[in-house]
């Protein structure tokens, strides 16, 4: 359920909430008012036109990693 | 010409069949599609019959916008029924065009239209020679609908159709899936989406004549409009009476259509494609196909997306670049976008 | 696209399934229900099944708003739509969900009642301003994520005294849902047997991992937060056999990068102030339950649409045969229902689970079917 994709802000109007995000040269205007404290260049989960969560690059970084690691002892028993 | 057409808005007189729609189409249909055979100003054309097989297609156009990047509903309905004629291999001869015109609507924008499709079947070969004009009462219509119809010559030899798909046959495509019908979506002011895209509109057949020269024995040919590859895929598995794998990691998608679809949750497989199509033909013959179609500049990006299999359930499938396996099937209802 | 294709990478998804795969204990099964129709999605767009050994079985749980809005709440929908001088807004995932009758919002539109599809609830209260004689409702539905967007609108509508505007509440909860599936009984003739829960990305980003923790504590399923990319599921589900295999049974948050344990705080706020909780809620396929849904606070009723127009307010049996109940909790598959297929296609679907993408049954149909033949 609930579609949303991260998305990078790239514009953010002078009311603070409106807001362009962009993906692979796509924009959308989106509302920043149930986020806080996000400034362009953040990526932000997007949903029904609302950013619901800011995205964590050094948490994502980590899960990267996780898979690799899972990776490597799976790919020793594939 | 006189711009005297080109100005004000479509009236009900018009269509009436007095001096208003005799000057509307003198002036601004007859002088933009000029040819020896509409100049002759008769209810039909006349022209002399080759011999061997013709084909003969029709198709109606409606979209919102009118008015699109890399093209417009004029363009758009030469390109179209030029493309159904060259599916069958064909080569286009003439076409039709039928308007019907919703009162209100501006005569600058006709102009418009009307131009962009004369520029359209002049830049493919393909005259209008006959033509009608209706106008509807404001509220009717919207704006305008045209219906083109066209006829064209199957060369020699030449025996393409939709149940002529094999198992193991190769099924390639011209080149990206999906810009036409982004572009439109992405212009529904609703959605607010911004991108670089452009329709694809083109017409194909000059690609197909290559195509055929080259491969002879092509089997199957169709242009991806709406409902997408995946819809033709689907109908040729069915007319075909086969299945179909293809190779999600092959197939040629922009990273803005990607995008797009991500965003609004649709699948590009179901996004429709105005300047493209795709072809079938017997293995051995599939690297010649891709390298004829390759050196045309509408098949620039074509690619061999997959094969035709032997499946009593006629499934269109595709192995994901992910690395399952996943069914293709039919879009369902109208292309929405998604909120889950 | 960053963030999105390093999810998706097929070289990595084929050693986490080796890693998956190595760690199975023979002759164990694993029954995992992903709650959401968003991991089921991906699980059916992706292939991720392919990759599984056969002893993973996932369950395609309930969390998919559009499939589990009961029949009576469509025809309510389609009750306020049917008055005089009321434009219904509405998510288009809604248009073709079946209403009594093999109606839906789609044949009313054609039937002439004014429904206009939105992408966002800010489009619903631009169609209310720009239509200042009509009456505007919006046709709220969705979990936990889609919920803080419509109390914001419910706030802007208040502040800016948009009188024309109402909304049709059926914003319903996640973690209630959950504690269905798990509080059926565990034995007579259909079990349910849900060893461990992947649970949902989005709804998680928005209230945190914490109301999970009851069904790691209380009911010893372990609990896998996942984000909604294929490799976020196949990481889940490594985690979760691992966590049966150790008999641990513990919250864990796969997707980090997108949910805190706190969850959302501003938009908690939000739905706080705009909405509370109903008594009950009736579900499609789980039935009644208590505690499941929301509706629009007292200091809001203007701008409810339940108490503005009067609608029937009643129950409809889900279609007979249709066996989105038992799908939705997990005791069939879809293919053993008599109407899949036949009767039920995703072009004209009787039951729910039939209509969104992310239904079981539209999903096993669009994309799983020729499994069907192997296990068979
Ligand atoms: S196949 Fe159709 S009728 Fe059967 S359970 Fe699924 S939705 Fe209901």
């Amino acid at each position: 359920m609930c579609l949303a994709i991260p998305a990078r802000i790239v514009a953010i109007a002078e009311d603070g909430v409106t807001a362009q995000i962009e993906v692979e040269g796509v924009r959308r205007p989106v509302s920043l008012a149930l986020v806080e404290g996000c400034g362009i260049g953040d990526y932000v989960v997007v949903h029904v036109g609302f950013a619901l969560s800011r995205l964590d690059p050094m948490e994502a970084e980590r899960t990267l990693a996780l898979f690799a690691e899972a990776g490597l002892t799976g790919g020793a028993a594939s | 010409m006189s711009t005297g057409s080109r100005q004000g808005r479509v009236e009900m007189t018009h269509g009436g069949g007095g001096r208003a729609m005799a000057r509307l189409v003198e002036e601004l249909f007859v002088a933009a599609f000029d040819n020896d055979l509409l100049r002759r100003r008769d209810d039909q054309a006349q022209f002399a019959a080759p011999t061997g097989r013709m084909v003969m297609s029709t198709d109606s156009f409606v979209i919102s916008p009118l008015f699109f990047p890399g093209g417009d509903i004029g363009s758009l309905a030469v390109h179209g029924t030029v493309n159904d004629v060259a599916m069958a291999g064909a080569r286009p001869l003439y076409l039709s065009a039928a308007f019907i015109l919703e009162e209100g609507f501006p005569l600058a924008d006709l102009g418009r239209i009307v131009d962009s499709m004369a520029a359209a079947s002049k830049e493919a070969g393909v005259p209008v020679v006959t033509g009608d004009t209706k106008v509807v009462e404001r509220g009717k219509g919207d704006g305008v609908f045209i219906t083109t119809a066209g006829v064209g010559m199957v060369p020699d030899g030449v025996e393409i159709g939709g149940d002529r798909a094999r198992p193991g046959d190769a099924v390639l495509i011209s080149g990206t899936i999906g810009d036409h019908g982004m572009t439109i979506l992405s212009l529904r002011e609703s959605l607010g989406f911004e991108t670089g895209l452009r329709s694809d509109s083109a017409a194909l057949h000059g690609l197909v004549a290559d195509m055929v020269a080259s491969v002879p024995g092509l089997r199957c040919l169709r242009d991806p409009t709406r409902g997408g590859l995946a819809a033709t895929m689907n109908e040729i598995a069915g007319l075909s009476g086969v299945g179909m794998m293809l190779d999600e990691a092959a197939i040629p998608v922009r990273a803005e259509v990607r995008a797009a679809c991500e965003l609004l949750g649709l699948d590009p497989l179901h996004v429709a494609n105005e300047g493209k199509l795709v072809a079938i033909c017997p293995p051995e013959n599939a690297d010649r196909l891709l390298a004829a179609m390759r050196a045309h500049p509408l098949g620039a990006q074509a690619a061999i997306i997959g094969r035709v299999t032997d499946d009593p359930h006629h499934f269109v499938q595709m192995e994901t670049a992910f690395g399952g396996r996943r069914i293709v099937d039919w879009l369902n209802g109208e292309q929405l976008p998604r909120i889950c | 696209m960053k963030y999105i294709d390093e999810y998706r990478d097929g070289a990595l998804a084929r050693k986490l399934a080796g890693a998956i795969a190595a760690e199975i204990q023979p002759g164990r099964r694993y029954n995992i229900m992903e709650f959401c129709g968003g991991h089921t999605h991906a699980i059916a767009r992706f292939g991720i099944e392919d990759l599984l050994p056969p002893e993973v079985r996932l369950i395609h749980g309930p969390g998919c708003p559009v499939c589990v809005l009961p029949v009576g709440r469509i025809d309510d929908a389609m009750a306020i739509a049917a008055r005089p001088g009321v434009i219904l807004c509405t998510y288009a995932d809604l248009m073709r969900v079946p209403a009594s009758n093999r109606r839906s919002l789609q044949s009313a539109k054609a039937d002439g009642a004014d429904i206009r599809m939105v992408y966002s609830v800010e489009d619903a209260l631009t169609v209310a301003a720009e239509n200042p004689a009509a009456q505007v409702v919006f046709f709220a539905i969705g979990f936990e994520t889609t919920t803080p967007p419509t109390a914001l609108a419910l706030v802007r509508a208040k502040a800016e005294g948009l009188a024309n505007f109402s909304v049709f509440c059926n914003h319903v909860l996640t973690p209630s849902a959950m504690e269905a599936i798990l509080a059926q009984p565990q034995d007579g003739p259909d079990p349910v047997h849900v060893d461990a829960f992947v649970g949902p990305a989005h709804v998680s980003m928005v209230i945190g991992t914490r109301p999970y923790e009851t069904f790691a504590r209380d009911h010893h399923r372990p609990v896998v937060i996942a984000g909604f990319e294929p490799l976020d599921v196949m990481q889940a589900v490594l985690m979760l056999v691992r966590q049966i295999n150790d008999g641990r049974h513990q919250v864990e948050n796969e997707y980090s990068r997108a949910v805190v344990p706190e969850g959302n705080r501003k938009a908690q706020a939000l739905m706080e102030q705009v909405l509370e909780r109903r008594d009950s809620f009736e579900w499609r396929g789980l039935g009644a339950l208590p505690d499941s849904a929301l509706k629009i606070r007292d200091s809001f009723a203007d701008f409810d649409a339940e108490r503005r127009f009067e609608v029937p307010a009643r129950s409809v049996p889900d279609p007979k045969s249709c066996e989105c109940a038992a799908i939705l909790r997990g005791q069939r598959r879809p293919e053993e229902c008599k109407l899949f297929g036949t009767a039920c296609t995703p072009e004209s679907p009787i039951g729910s689970c039939m209509v969104s993408s992310e239904g079981a049954c539209a999903a096993h149909w669009t994309f799983g079917r020729f499994r069907e033949r192997r296990r068979a």
